[in-house]
């Protein structure tokens, strides 16, 4: 069964993390080692990540075929940061996965306790997209 | 270049979908059905996918010991993730014309949706080769 | 007879590629579809000859098999047409393959480089089409090594191809007065391939092919049909200068590790000396062209044993020069930094200010980075930390993402202490 599991970016400001050397290195290894470990079980199927979000932009058709760019967003938006989709045998693994990711460490070691949203992915080609 | 376009409704949104006329639902579907297979035929097709319905969502937090704290309430106005496309263009505004394109596909009465597509640059593993 | 397959067996069989495309593309007038008839055969290569072994004349069998392919295409559309004509008799395989391999011309490979790197393709498109006509690659493997899927780049390759069509150009090496533009398609694409660079590893891909070692490859046998241009051997040898730093270029996280910290003894010498013998000897050639001064920079880096031994009076004096006959912004931001290294930080801060209005790089995360660095050797660490911060946030690059978080946090622990 596919699964995606999604991360928002950290921080207000979206900036990147200013923790110590120690603790940005600790962070890094740590997903490193996470895709690692879902390679070698066979349950990543595929990992992105996105690129910070004070360049996204919102696009929107316009007249005539050309769109509506812009980089304007509500206050309140969360913003994709990065996704693993993984293939398991029961939600409980997805599950696991993405409390695993959660807990990846921050500032001072400390777990992130990030909310990770694990959503189904379409078997099939699906009735709302393609 | 590549990049990432997400569509996105929250669930009232996506209620309304699903409430639209089953004619008008497949062309919305053969829209983006043929932006995917132009992407193909331009060799700038990466990936897509389908998300299941938002009701199916589930926000997970780690506890100490690894054990999943689980829970499907999310605030009435989250903006959920419903699909994505990934292709490799040669510029950004490419990325913005598909995004375009997408933003345009019909809803009831064939009446484009303009739905708003979030366009984001993917980040890549690579190093720069000059050191 | 046959030969059984071994580790060198791959090789053999993507070199013969572009000798087989030449001639069987030549002989049917048709470098489409003989561009693909050839990758068929070269895939019944890989499926059979492990299996059965290497034939006697590996050559001889893929045109055979590229031949039949175009035979059969070209018999059904005769076929189709309703003609019965002594063509058909001529359709002999076994003569025309003879034929071919009599008629085969070692500029064959030079001209398909031309024709795969024309101005008319956009680079990503001259990228493909080259590694699969020249290099040998299968489809597969090119997707594989720029992570899309496999149908993507079939597409990629076919749409080139149909452009070259549509392009008129001829299977003929370029014109003297075209020569010179033609050959600088041929190095942007080569340099391109090369600059793609290795990833150990990236989502679901646990190998990648690498790139930066086709790029190589390609551009010496290109170097071997035409020994004296100067610029094919200073591009071969900025390839070889560089690569032999890559050992030495990531460190134990992936991480990038940047020139002046790197392990020099994990420097690979035979390549470094190898590339150095060929600048040497392309400069003696007279003009001096931009891969040539490229190369010139990367050799200065390599002869130093140690960092704070680097000839950089040497560097800047090769930057002025190089800004003068290829300017660019990139090439702006490392004269800067050369500049930095011999006046001090403040002359380098001088020069970026330029590019603050430079449409192309002042969003850019190299401007930022750069700054960041000069700053540093100021001792703002203050605005320094913030540069890099900005830098991170931009650059698309995880390794270099990590590698800039990591100095800004290297110096702001500094300065708290």
């Amino acid at each position: 069964m596919k699964y995606i599991l999604m991360m928002n970016s950290m921080r207000a400001g979206h900036g990147v993390p200013q923790w110590p050397q120690k603790d940005l290195q600790a962070h890094i290894a740590f997903m490193i080692g996470l895709d690692e470990e879902l390679r070698q079980s066979g349950e990543l199927v595929s990992a992105e990540g996105l690129s910070f979000p004070d360049q996204a932009k919102l696009v929107r058709a316009g007249k005539n075929g050309v769109p509506i760019t812009d980089g304007v967003f509500p206050e309140s938006k969360e913003f994709l940061a990065g996704f693993w989709i993984i293939d398991v045998e029961k939600p409980e693994r997805a599950y696991a996965v993405a409390a695993k990711v959660s807990a990846a460490p921050g500032l001072g070691g400390a777990p992130l306790n990030m909310p990770i949203e694990v959503r189904p992915i379409m078997s099939a080609p699906p009735p709302e997209m393609l | 270049m590549k990049y990432i376009l997400l569509m996105s409704g929250t669930k009232t949104g996506v209620d309304g979908y699903h409430a639209w006329s089953q004619k008008d639902i497949e062309a919305h579907m053969a829209v983006l059905q043929g932006i995917t297979e132009e992407l193909t035929k331009s060799g700038e097709f990466v990936a897509s996918q389908g998300l299941a319905d938002p009701g199916e969502a589930k926000l997970v937090r780690g506890e100490k010991n690894g054990t999943p704290v689980t829970d499907g309430i999310f605030p009435e106005s989250k903006e959920f993730l419903l699909g994505y496309w990934i292709v490799d263009v040669a510029t950004p505004e490419r990325a913005h014309a598909i995004a375009g394109r997408i933003s345009v596909a019909p809803g009831p009465g064939g009446v484009p949706t303009n739905m708003p597509i979030e366009v984001r640059r993917l980040a890549i593993y690579v190093q720069p080769q000059s050191q | 007879m046959t030969k059984a397959w071994d580790t060198t067996s791959e090789h053999l069989l993507r070199e013969l590629a572009p000798q087989v495309l030449g001639a069987v593309a030549r002989r049917f007038r048709d470098f489409v579809s003989a561009e693909d008839a050839v990758q068929e055969a070269m895939i019944a290569a890989f499926t059979q000859w492990p299996e059965e072994g290497i034939p006697d004349n590996p050559r001889g069998w893929l045109i055979q098999v590229a031949s039949r392919r175009m035979t059969d295409q070209l018999r059904s559309e005769i076929a189709r047409r309703q003609r019965e004509t002594a063509v058909a008799g001529e359709l002999e395989t076994a003569a025309i393959t003879v034929d071919i391999e009599t008629d085969m011309d070692p500029n064959d490979t030079l001209i398909l480089l031309f024709m795969c790197c024309h101005p008319a393709l956009t680079p990503s498109s001259a990228i493909a089409l080259t590694l699969r006509a020249v290099g040998g690659l299968t489809t597969a493997e090119i997707a594989n090594a720029f992570l899309v899927p496999e149908a993507t780049m079939a597409q990629r390759i076919s749409r080139a191809k149909q452009n070259i069509k549509a392009s008129g150009v001829q299977f003929q090496l370029p014109t003297r007065e075209e020569r010179a533009q033609r050959l600088r398609s041929v190095l942007h694409v080569l340099y391109l391939i090369f600059n793609e660079g290795y990833t150990s590893s990236s989502g679901t891909q646990l190998q990648r092919l690498e790139l930066s070692r086709e790029g190589i490859r390609l551009t010496r046998s290109m170097h071997v049909l035409l020994p004296d241009d100067p610029e094919i051997a200073g591009l071969l040898s900025l390839m070889l200068l560089t690569d032999a730093r890559r050992a030495a270029r990531t460190g134990a996280n992936e991480e990038l590790v940047p020139l002046d910290k790197q392990d020099r003894s994990l420097w690979n010498r035979g390549a470094i000396s190898e590339g150095t013998d060929l600048l040497t000897s392309a400069l003696s050639k007279g003009a001096v062209g931009p891969y040539q001064l490229q190369a010139a920079i990367a050799a200065v880096h390599d002869e130093a044993t140690r960092p704070e031994d680097t000839d950089w009076p040497q560097i800047l004096a090769l930057y002025e020069l190089l800004k003068r006959v290829s300017p660019n912004p990139m090439v702006t931001l490392n004269h800067a930094i050369a500049a930095a290294m011999v006046h001090g930080p403040s002359k380098g801060l001088e020069l970026i200010r330029a590019l603050d209005t430079d449409s192309r790089l002042s969003e850019h995360y190299r401007l930022h980075a750069v700054r960041g660095h000069l700053l540093e050797m100021t001792g703002d660490y203050e605005s320094a930390i913030k540069h890099y911060r900005i830098a991170a946030g931009r650059t698309t690059s995880i390794p270099e993402q990590n590698y800039l978080m990591t100095q800004a946090a290297r110096l702001a622990e500094r300065t708290t202490q």
